[in-house]
């Protein structure tokens, strides 16, 4: 199982949890699971989300390793100029 | 309209062309005559990218209609170097890193040129005051000045 | 890709300040931008657009400019693709009206002519018969009670039902519990704030030339910040394959943000098509303003609490950004970015999205960050006046480094703030006395910095020289830096290498220029292509002399025997090898792909000193000092021009820039004599310190350097004027009436 933090508007989808616990080993696996177990997320992970992972901001990537030793971070999709 | 035929001279070459009434001294160098260096930016004299000179005037070329250039020597920033040798003008924007996009830098070059030419030792603030009218949104000027005293001092030396 | 211990040492290249390789082409006029280019038969395209701010389109007859001599094709919106979603919807929406104009300056229909003053005739003879609906354009009033609802399916999922219906996008982030935090607080301060929306203003307007032909193929020149995205929308937009459509990147006059989308592109190939002929568009700059997406307008609310000793004890704050017709301002940004500098418990921040009829807002240079640090750093200035704390020890005390968990969710690995801020400090700047009226600012600012797709390609040819091509469209001397970065890793001269933007048939794709990208993400693939073609040539030296590939080093260009068992070799240099790489199992070449994620994150300190005239309240910017954490500056002038030109961007956005909307609902200001950007004599020369903290993600350690820049002078220039004219500046920008007003008010309240 891995922890991962929403952002703290999310918490309406999750019955006000900020830091829920999906078994998964990848970034892919992450966000099924949390798809899975909370319907109401899928809209807006679908949209496009990142996942900081130790403090590294994964845009895209589906395949970046997850453990339960690793802090990761549900974040809106980043954008630049 | 009619189109109306022009002789004018640019960059020390004779030129002939025809052209609308209503086109620009900028849209017939672009256009008709293929020199591109000038650039516009905004069609009403505030940005300064169009610069050239006329009759060693600095104009802004989209404020200039192409008809007004009969009989007329316009000078652009494709004459300011000589052959394969830039103008120490050029050298220097280049060295100081003196342009990021460069859009702006042919009219920096034309409205510099047209200084030192009156001026070969202008202040900080004469340079900043005559470049008003050139808009750069990249570099903040900084380079731009410094690299325009650093061609006014060789320019100096070489006396 | 790991910081690389051992390139710490000595590097050859590395923050040395060659010329740029394009320069001769930009002091000469021949470098080819977007408008620069011409093809045989090739037509002028121009739009028709809305004077509506929000209408219903009846009908649009084109006939009497069909009948225009010189008119070859009218397009509307019935001339692209059906079925888009997302996105490319929303693209297609902004670039070309469909049922309804959304905001003044909108595309209802575009001609393509012979020449460009047909065009342009030929627009004025298109009859559109409007229904006038009513609009909105002040944020304020688009989320206030009896608003015109813009569009309603545009609202996200994450929206509560009882925000109102403009509010597209509802971010919340934070941690910890704010009542706690306020709790502990001796002092809290509460503001809110406003700005306006800042156009990136870039000189080169958005132009192209775009050739379909009867095959179904696509040719397009364009100027941009990512030529690849272009081709991937044009081909949605159009129901195009994508590699059918080859897109060409012309030399760029600007960006800033705003050329990473596309507006005329799109419509310039459909009157291709439609014309089977070349077209070329070029934007006015009263289209430019008008039409293309400026920086989102911006109503923030903010609060922080404070103990006695400066510590920050809790921060909340609500930021509502406009971003036009369209669901996309960056709201969710400042919600994530404003506080991130700081070590706080307690902290609760919201974004939301709010529509207006305005254009669609574009992508500014860190979207979202100024407007919401243009608070925030003003709400700490004037806690760090009342409890007499020196604004830069203030910072220091709450600043966020290695293992901080920032307000927006992850935990900082090695960052330069502090340093930033010890540099301000130990600046000259810092202690020059001030005179009456004139006062001091000092603002922080946080940007993530981004990765992104990236392939880049290096070719060996036989004389030992290097092309590198590139994806990514050079705004600001990015040639020279890859070309500094390859010499480093070849061990050749700068002067040996030429960097080319390839086109998107010539290269694997690129994300766009943008996010910082690109001395970090283009950077590390160049280091990396260059270090396959070094394997490659430790392998022919190895060949050559009998030994194993493991026993050859590179070393400043040669290619050495190394280890104890490797034999005596003459080292044999790039040259020599290059020269029978034919003979000796063919060309050399490197390349690499990767979308890399270890883009180190940027802070900034800017301090400013200005001197605000009592009788008309005009700003005079008297120093400015830029300290930023460039990680490693790979040619430090270019780095110096993301710092001194992100700074002035920001002076022009607090002092002079805005959108103007009349009641009509129509732009105002649209030419650069009104829309006043910064101009030469405004402004005095910008300094600026690099620090260098590396990035722990980046073989050299770069940081990306161009976004943080305009983060933090929003709030530094409004504390420089608060502490010049003792009124507390909260709405942007400073002009001089308002200033002037504030000034009058205090004395009034003085007597």
């Amino acid at each position: 199982m891995v922890k991962v933090e929403l952002w703290a508007g999310l918490r309406a989808f999750t019955g006000g949890e900020r830091t829920v616990e999906v078994d998964a080993k990848n970034i892919r696996e992450l966000l099924q699971a949390l798809s899975d177990a909370y319907p109401g997320l899928k809209p807006i992970l679908d949209e496009g989300v990142s996942v900081a992972i130790d403090g590294e901001i994964f845009a895209d990537s589906l395949i970046e390793p997850v453990g339960p030793e690793n802090e990761i971070v549900l974040m809106q999709k980043i954008r630049g100029g | 309209m009619s189109n109306q035929a022009v002789s004018t001279t640019v960059n020390g070459d004779p030129v002939q062309f025809v052209c609308d009434p209503r086109e620009t001294l900028l849209d017939v160098l672009r256009d008709r005559i293929g020199l591109t260096g000038s650039k516009e930016g905004c069609g009403t004299g505030d940005c300064g990218a169009c610069s050239v000179t006329v009759d060693g005037r600095l104009v802004c070329s989209c404020l200039v209609l192409g008809v007004e250039a009969e009989g007329k020597k316009i000078e652009t920033v494709e004459g300011i170097a000589e052959g394969p040798n830039l103008h120490v003008l050029q050298e220097k924007i280049i060295e100081h890193a003196a342009l990021q996009c460069g859009i702006c830098t042919p009219g920096i070059l034309v409205a510099a040129k047209n200084l030192l030419e009156k001026n070969t030792n202008p202040t900080e603030t004469e340079i900043r005051y005559w470049l008003a009218g050139n808009l750069c949104r990249c570099t903040g000027y900084d380079k731009i000045v410094r690299a325009v005293q650093a061609a006014a001092e060789d320019l100096r030396k070489a006396g | 890709m790991a910081f690389d211990t051992q390139t710490e040492k000595q590097f050859k290249y590395i923050g040395t300040r060659p010329k740029r390789q394009d320069g001769v082409d930009k002091v000469t006029g021949h470098a080819l931008y977007g408008a620069d280019t011409y093809k045989a038969g090739m037509l002028h395209g121009a739009i028709v657009r809305s004077p509506h701010a929000h209408a219903r389109i009846i009908k649009i007859d084109t006939s009497k400019a069909e009948a225009l001599d010189g008119v070859k094709a009218v397009v509307t919106r019935a001339d692209f693709a059906t079925g888009l979603t997302g996105e490319n919807w929303n693209i297609l929406e902004n670039i070309m009206a469909d049922k309804t104009a959304l905001y003044d300056g909108h595309a209802i229909a575009a001609i393509a002519a012979t020449s460009n003053l047909i065009a342009r005739d030929a627009v004025k003879l298109v009859e559109v018969e409007y229904e006038i609906l009513p609009h909105v354009t002040d944020i304020k009033e688009a989320i206030s009670e009896g608003a015109p609802i813009i569009r309603e399916s545009s609202i996200e999922a994450n929206v509560p039902p009882d925000h109102h219906k403009n509010i597209t996008r509802r971010f919340e982030c934070g941690k910890g519990d704010v009542d706690v935090g306020f709790a502990e607080a001796d002092l809290i301060v509460e503001r809110d704030f406003t700005t306006e929306a800042a156009h990136q203003g870039y000189i080169e307007p958005h132009a192209c030339l775009a050739h379909m032909t009867a095959d179904g193929k696509g040719e397009l020149w364009c100027t941009t910040q990512g030529h690849y995205n272009v081709q991937r929308i044009c081909a949605a937009l159009l129901g195009m394959e994508t590699s059918q459509l080859r897109v060409t990147a012309s030399e760029i006059g600007g960006g800033f943000g705003a050329k990473t989308t596309v507006f005329i592109d799109p419509v310039a190939l459909a009157l291709s098509r439609k014309a089977n002929r070349p077209v070329k568009m070029v934007m006015t700059r009263s289209e430019v303003l008008r039409a293309t997406g400026p920086a989102s307008s911006s109503w923030s609310t903010v609060k922080v609490g404070m103990k006695k000793d400066g510590t920050i004890t809790a921060a909340q704050a609500t930021y509502r950004l406009q971003g036009g017709a369209f669901p996309s301002a960056p709201s969710e940004s400042p919600a994530q970015v404003t506080f991130a500098p700081y070590d706080i418990e307690h902290a609760e921040m919201v974004g939301l999205s709010v529509m207006t009829n305005r254009p669609k807002q574009a992508a500014f240079r860190a979207p979202g960050a100024p407007m919401g640090v243009f608070a925030s750093e003003q709400v700490l200035d004037e806690m760090a006046q009342e409890l007499g704390i020196d604004p830069i020890e203030l910072r220091l005390k709450n600043a966020a480094k290695e293992g901080t968990r920032g307000v927006h969710g992850p935990t900082f690995k090695r960052i330069g703030l502090i340093e930033t801020l010890e540099a301000a400090k130990a600046h000259p700047h810092y202690s020059i006395p001030l005179k009456e009226n004139q006062g001091r600012g000092v603002a922080c600012g946080f940007w993530f910095n981004f990765g992104g797709s990236t392939s880049v390609s290096m070719a060996l040819s036989e004389d030992g020289s290097v092309a590198l091509s590139i994806g990514t469209p050079d705004i600001g001397g990015s040639r020279a830096s890859m070309a500094l970065m390859a010499a480093e890793v070849l061990g050749i001269p700068y002067e040996d290498i030429r960097v080319t933007v390839a086109d998107t048939a010539s290269l694997g794709y690129n994300d766009n220029t943008h996010g910082s990208r690109v001395t970090y993400a283009v950077g590390l693939a160049t280091i990396e292509a260059c270090r396959s073609a070094v394997k490659e040539m430790c392998k022919r030296a190895a060949l050559k002399w009998g030994i194993d590939e493991e026993a050859v080093s590179w070393e400043d260009g040669y290619a050495k025997p190394s280890g104890p068992n490797a034999g005596d070799f003459e080292p044999l240099p790039l040259k020599a090898i290059a020269s029978e790489m034919t003979k000796t199992g063919g060309p050399i070449n490197g390349h690499f792909e990767a979308s890399p994620n270890t883009a180190g994150p940027g802070f900034a300190t800017h301090l400013v000193d200005v001197e605000v005239d009592p009788e008309t309240g005009k700003t005079t910017v008297l120093r400015y000092t830029v300290v930023m954490d460039a990680g490693k500056a790979i040619h430090p002038d270019y780095v110096e021009g993301q710092m001194q030109g992100g700074a002035v961007q920001g002076i022009g956005w607090a002092l002079n820039e805005e959108y103007v909307y009349g009641k009509d609902g129509r732009l105002q200001n649209t030419v650069f004599l009104d829309y006043r950007v910064p101009v030469a004599s405004d402004l005095p020369m910008i300094d600026c310190v690099i620090i260098e903290v590396p990035n722990p993600g980046h073989p050299f350690g770069v940081r990306g350097v161009g976004e943080t820049s305009i983060v933090p002078p929003l709030g530094a220039v409004a504390n420089a004027v608060s502490n010049a004219t003792g009124v507390r500046q909260t709405d942007l920008p400073m002009s001089p009436p308002r200033v002037l007003k504030g000034i009058l008010e205090k004395q009034k309240a003085n007597g």
